[in-house]
C-alpha cells in the first residue's frame, strides 16, 4: 500500500528535561549527604563480677589521664590544659625505659614507659564530664598514636603513614600498638 | 558593504536546548550516587563534637544509629537529654534489646563487622553515654563509633572544647 511510505513522526523530546528536574529535585529532598565520620573504639567485653586488680603492670607503664565534671584534666598528676595532652602522650609511649624498642626517639626516663608495648594510656572519667572534652581527650589520645605512627613511616618508608600497603602498615602498627583502657566512670559529684 | 550586511537575519537565533536534559541527567546521577536515604525523623537535636583522627564507616549497613541529645519537643519530653533508638525515644535500659535486634536482621556472615555509631550532642553528659556504653557491651556489640565532624586543625578542636 501507499500509505505505509509515511515517514513516523518524530518523538518529541522538550519535556524530558522536565521530566529530569522533577526526578533531580525528589532525589535532592529525599536525601542526605552526610558522610558518616567519628572516632572508632573498641569496647571491652561485658564481665559481671568486678575485673579483678591484681595485675602485674608497672605504674610507670600506665599514662592516667582523669577528667572530672568542671571538664579539668589531670595527667599524671599534673593539671594539663588539652593542647598539652597530645605531646605529654607521645613524649610517655616513645619512652622507651628499657631500650628494647629500636625505633623509639623518647628519653629513656627511668619513671617513665618502659616500651611502647608496655605502655597503656588509662583514661578515666567523671560521670559529669561532657561528652565533647571526652570525644577531644580520646581524640588527642589517638591522635598521639597515629602521629607516631606518621613519624616512623616517613623515618622508614618516607611516605605518609596513610599512603602504606597494609604490610607495611602492620610493621609499623607492631612497634606502636594502640593501648587506650578505659576505667568505668566515677561518680563525685555532679 | 551592504551587500553583506542585508543578508543577515535582524532577530537574535533561540538558545539550543537540546543538551539541557542531559546536563541535568547528569545532575540526578550525581546526587544519586553521592546522597543517601534519608531515614528517620530527628526527634533529638544532635550537634556533633569534633574531632581529627576520625575514620569514615565503611558499610553503612552494618551500621546502628544511636541518637543522644535534648528532644527538640522540650514541652513533651522535657529538657533532660534522651536515647533515640530508631523513630522514638528509648530508655537506657533499652539499648541492649535493640541493637540485639538490629544485629538480628544481618547476614549471620557479617555480623562480626556490625558497628554502633553513637551520635552524641556535645553538651550530653558522660553519665549517659557510659550507661549506653554498658548496655553496649552487655549486648557484646563492641565496635562503637563516636559519630564526630571534622576539625580542621588541632587548635580549632581544642578552641571548640
Amino acid at each position: 500500500m501507499a500509505r505505509n511510505k509515511r515517514a513516523t513522526p518524530e518523538i518529541n523530546a522538550g519535556s524530558m528535561a522536565d521530566i529530569a528536574f522533577l526526578l533531580l529535585i525528589f532525589f535532592l529532598v529525599t536525601t542526605t549527604m552526610d558522610v558518616d565520620k567519628g572516632l572508632a573504639v573498641r569496647l571491652p567485653p561485658w564481665s559481671e563480677e568486678p575485673q579483678d586488680e591484681s595485675n602485674d603492670i608497672k605504674e610507670k607503664n600506665i599514662f592516667v589521664v582523669l577528667v572530672n565534671a568542671n571538664n579539668d584534666l589531670l595527667v599524671e598528676d599534673d593539671y594539663l590544659s588539652i593542647d598539652q595532652l597530645r605531646s605529654a602522650a607521645k613524649d610517655f609511649i616513645d619512652n622507651n625505659g628499657d631500650g628494647t624498642c629500636e625505633v623509639c626517639r623518647g628519653l629513656q626516663l627511668p619513671s617513665s614507659s618502659d616500651n611502647p608495648k608496655k605502655a597503656i594510656l588509662s583514661m578515666q572519667n567523671d560521670r559529669g564530664t561532657n561528652y565533647s572534652t571526652y570525644v577531644t581527650v580520646r581524640n588527642e589520645l589517638i591522635a598521639a598514636y597515629s602521629e607516631l605512627r606518621q613519624d616512623l613511616a616517613l623515618r622508614r618508608f618516607g611516605i605518609d603513614y596513610t599512603d602504606l600497603s597494609d604490610e607495611s602498615r602492620k610493621e609499623i602498627n607492631a612497634f606502636y600498638p594502640q593501648i587506650i583502657s578505659e576505667a568505668e566512670p566515677v561518680k563525685i559529684g555532679g | 558593504m551592504s551587500k553583506f550586511s542585508s543578508k543577515k537575519p535582524k532577530e537574535i537565533p533561540a538558545v539550543n536546548t537540546a543538551s539541557l536534559p542531559d546536563i541535568v541527567f547528569m545532575l540526578l546521577f550525581f546526587f544519586m550516587v553521592t546522597t543517601t536515604m534519608r531515614d528517620l525523623e530527628m526527634l533529638v537535636g544532635v550537634l556533633k563534637p569534633k574531632a581529627t583522627e576520625i575514620q569514615k564507616i565503611e558499610r553503612k549497613d552494618l551500621t546502628t544509629y544511636i541518637y543522644v541529645g535534648t528532644p527538640n519537643n522540650t514541652e513533651s519530653y522535657g529538657s533532660e537529654p534522651r536515647v533515640q533508638l530508631d523513630d522514638q525515644l528509648g530508655l537506657v535500659s533499652d539499648v541492649q534489646a535493640f541493637v540485639i535486634l538490629k544485629r538480628e536482621e544481618i547476614n549471620e556472615k557479617e555480623r562480626p563487622k556490625f558497628m554502633v555509631s553513637i551520635k552524641a550532642d556535645v553538651n550530653v553528659k558522660m553519665g549517659l553515654i557510659s550507661d549506653i556504653k554498658q548496655e553496649l557491651r552487655k549486648a557484646q556489640a563492641l565496635k562503637v563509633m563516636y559519630s564526630s565532624s571534622p576539625a580542621s586543625s588541632a587548635e580549632d578542636l581544642y578552641r571548640s572544647m
